[in-house]
């Protein structure tokens, strides 16, 4: 059988889309498939490629006994939980009221609440810092304003708060600016879930004689199920890797730093400061796996009806 | 099925042609030899600085001075020596990168023909060799600048809290001592960070050829009695409430200086440029530079000046690498421009360093400097002084802020830099 003549429109397409791949395989695949093999290696990146040494398992062994390496999961799931939970039950009611009540004003307080998220965190964690200053910032004087207050004075603190410098507070102050953040973003999420749900179904709640907080309770939450589990995946994934709010907020150099050390830090310290490529590519795939099977556990608890419910449209 | 190869490399050869126009202009265009020297601010103006001087004296060598940010530059280097490209033909180091880099192997050893910098050996700072010279005693690197470490105090504090200079700098209980004077005549902090006191004190009684964290047998040494001297020492300042709670290079630090809330600091005697330049241009007149406490002589950072193996350009490298280090007036030139301290012995001779520092009140600290600079001990550097330095860190932080025992936190910190330190 002859084949046919390839012409080069035959070839086309796939120059167009090879771009992409291209891209993928140097800069997505690569380096994913290089980190399995280099977490398997003992390896100094000042010494060359030659240096590298196969250790097997032991860089893991060793992540998994290191104490700043339980420290720094701690703090990662202490983040996830503290900055992750409000974000949504403050998100849900928000994008709620938003929904119902706001009509002409809608898009301008979605875009407000939607800003810190499309701002560069740098910029925002350098305006945190600014605000947080132990002598020079603004929340502190706030305070300070506060204490002349009767009664209310009583309660606020005495000296001024160093913010980013306690340990007690540099956790709460980095987890509220992650909450910040990404608190808009959730909004945005459930809004477009909301706009979604079938106007005659409240209407026809309305006529079974249903209060606001029933509608909320038996038809809103559960059509959003499917939008909470997917934004609950993107918090915990987002939040699991946390790295740049308190590496730019709490400066490294302060004895403090460890306090807000994420498994992301620990991961970038090992490589950067210590020099230690190998076991920060098994910290970072210990740090998947832990990722990996809270994402499992969030689908089981969210999961089970995905898709099935998302008819009442 | 014969026209597929042929469209096929029509499309390579479309995309091969402008790359390889791109690759080949430069080196078709210039016949002079081109001398791509890395580094970083503020070293990198020294560099600049030099350009009219190397162009008279190397006319058909043309510097290429590329230079990043402190970190950046760091990292790109690391990355550099770790793929085997993009290595320039000098690589600028600072002091805490030399004990990695020197390890590493990626860099020629100066010590040997036809570099042979051994032989120069005797020109430069003492300590300055020690800190370039690898465990295996390859010599990764040239000194160019150094930082005897000085006490700088605000004369006009402390004169109004009735204190002397030699009251801060007699012993360490005397400095402390001054500083709770200083606290309540004047409210103004007796230093930035508790932890500058702690690294400075850590060092005490220290010897030539003995190193900070480790020995020479590679053995953790920091719970021995100076670290559990220094941890107290630090503890008893942060109690007495004598420092302003503020890291280095922070806002809060550089504010404290411009606010004129901090009365002392140790640093290298670098710190006076800065202070002067952008940290609080407006105190200017009102510092003074001292010896360290306690009669410890130590120093705070340094740069030097590496070839990487892979380089393509060694001789030339290895003159301009020369030309920065070994020529005086190069030397003095940079010190001009950078109020960096020369790390050349010849330099020191100059008239140059009788000059009053206007900034110190006409004080002629240079001479004490000099003075300084002869007598701080040769230390070695280790690759894994990084790693130690942040756990001591964390730990010291455990111990003024948690109440950790001092004891338990040296042996914590001893097994964790003893875990890290593995290979």
């Amino acid at each position: 059988m002859k084949m046919r003549p390839l012409k080069a429109r035959d070839v086309a397409p796939y120059l167009f889309i090879a771009p992409f791949f291209v891209l993928f395989l140097v800069f997505g695949l690569f380096p994913l498939g290089f980190s399995i093999w280099l977490s398997l290696h003992q390896w100094d990146p000042a010494a060359g490629l030659a240096a590298m040494r196969w250790v097997g398992f032991e860089n893991y062994w060793y992540a998994l006994t290191d104490p700043w390496f339980h420290k720094s999961l701690y703090n990662t799931l202490w983040f996830a939980i503290v900055s992750g939970l409000p974000q949504h039950l403050l998100a849900l009611p928000l994008a709620y009221f938003i929904n119902r009540r706001l009509k002409r004003t809608r898009n301008a307080v979605v875009g407000a609440y939607f800003l810190p998220y499309i701002t560069s965190s740098v910029a925002i964690a350098l305006i945190f810092s600014t605000l947080l200053s132990k002598d020079y910032g603004v929340i502190n004087a706030v305070l300070a304003e506060l204490t002349r207050v009767p009664l209310l004075g009583t309660l606020m603190p005495a000296e001024s708060i160093d913010w980013l410098g306690q340990a007690a507070y540099t956790k709460p102050a980095v987890a509220f600016v992650v909450f910040w953040r990404f608190l808009g973003w959730n909004v945005v999420l459930y809004l477009s879930a909301l706009q979604v749900i079938d106007k005659d179904l409240f209407e026809a709640a309305t006529l079974d004689g249903a209060g606001e907080w029933q509608q909320f309770r038996y038809i809103t939450l559960p059509l959003l199920k499917p939008m909470m589990f997917f934004a609950v995946t993107l918090t915990l994934i987002g939040n699991l890797q946390l790295f740049e709010e308190p590496f730019i907020l709490v400066d490294i150099e302060k004895g403090v730093s460890q306090s807000v050390m994420t498994t992301a830090i620990f991961m970038y310290r090992l490589a950067f400061s210590d020099g230690d490529f190998g076991t920060a590519s098994a910290v970072s795939w210990l740090l998947f796996i832990v990722i990996a099977l809270l994402t499992w556990l969030n689908s089981r608890l969210f999961g089970r009806q995905v898709g099935g419910e998302h008819a009442a449209r | 099925m014969e026209t597929a190869p042929m469209s096929m490399k029509l499309v390579t050869l479309a995309l091969l042609v402008p790359l390889s126009a791109t690759l080949l202009a430069p080196a078709q265009a210039q016949q002079k030899t081109t001398l791509t020297v890395a580094t970083f601010p503020d070293l990198d103006r020294a560099a600049k600085a030099a350009v009219p001087a190397w162009n008279k004296q190397y006319p058909n060598v043309e510097l290429k001075i590329v230079s990043l940010q402190y970190a950046d530059h760091h990292t790109a280097m690391t990355t550099a020596l770790a793929t085997g490209s993009g290595l320039p033909d000098v690589m600028a180091l600072d002091l805490r990168f030399i004990g990695k880099f020197a390890e590493s192997g990626g860099l020629e050893d100066l010590a040997k023909p036809p570099f042979n910098g051994l032989a120069l050996r005797e020109q430069f700072v003492r300590y300055t060799y020690t800190q370039a010279t690898s465990s295996t005693g390859a010599l990764a690197a040239m000194p160019t600048d150094i930082g005897p470490g000085t006490l700088l105090y605000r004369k006009d504090i402390i004169d109004k809290a009735g204190v002397t200079e030699a009251d801060l700098t007699r012993d360490w209980a005397s400095y402390i001592a001054a500083g709770k004077k200083i606290k309540a005549a004047t409210g103004a902090y007796l230093l930035a960070d508790a932890a500058d006191l702690r690294d400075i004190a850590l060092r005490a009684g220290l010897k030539d050829g003995e190193g900070i964290y480790f020995d020479a047998k590679g053995q953790v040494l920091v719970d021995s009695p100076r670290f559990v001297r220094a941890f107290e020492l630090g503890r008893e300042a942060r109690q007495a409430g004598l420092d302003a709670k503020a890291t280095s290079w922070t806002n809060e630090w550089a504010a404290g200086f411009k606010q004129s809330r901090i009365a002392t600091q140790m640093m290298g005697a670098w710190l006076t440029g800065h202070l002067k330049n952008w940290l609080a241009p407006d105190t200017a007149g009102k510092w003074r530079s001292a010896n360290l406490p306690g009669g410890l002589y130590g120093s705070y950072g340094g740069s030097f000046y590496a070839i990487p193996k892979k380089a393509a350009h060694k001789p030339e490298a290895w003159d301009f690498i020369r030309f920065m280090t070994a020529n005086k007036d190069t030397q003095l030139n940079s010190l001009r421009v950078l109020d960096t301290f020369p790390a050349l012995i010849a330099a020191h001779q100059d008239p140059l360093m009788d000059e009053p520092i206007a900034f110190l009140g006409g004080q002629k600290a240079r001479l004490l400097w000099r003075d300084i600079a002869a007598k701080v001990p040769a230390i070695p550097v280790s690759k894994y002084d990084a790693v130690a330095t942040d756990i001591i860190r964390d730990e010291f932080e455990k111990v003024v802020a948690e109440g950790k025992d001092i004891k338990t936190a040296l042996a914590d910190a001893k097994s964790l830099i003893t875990r890290r330190a593995r290979r």
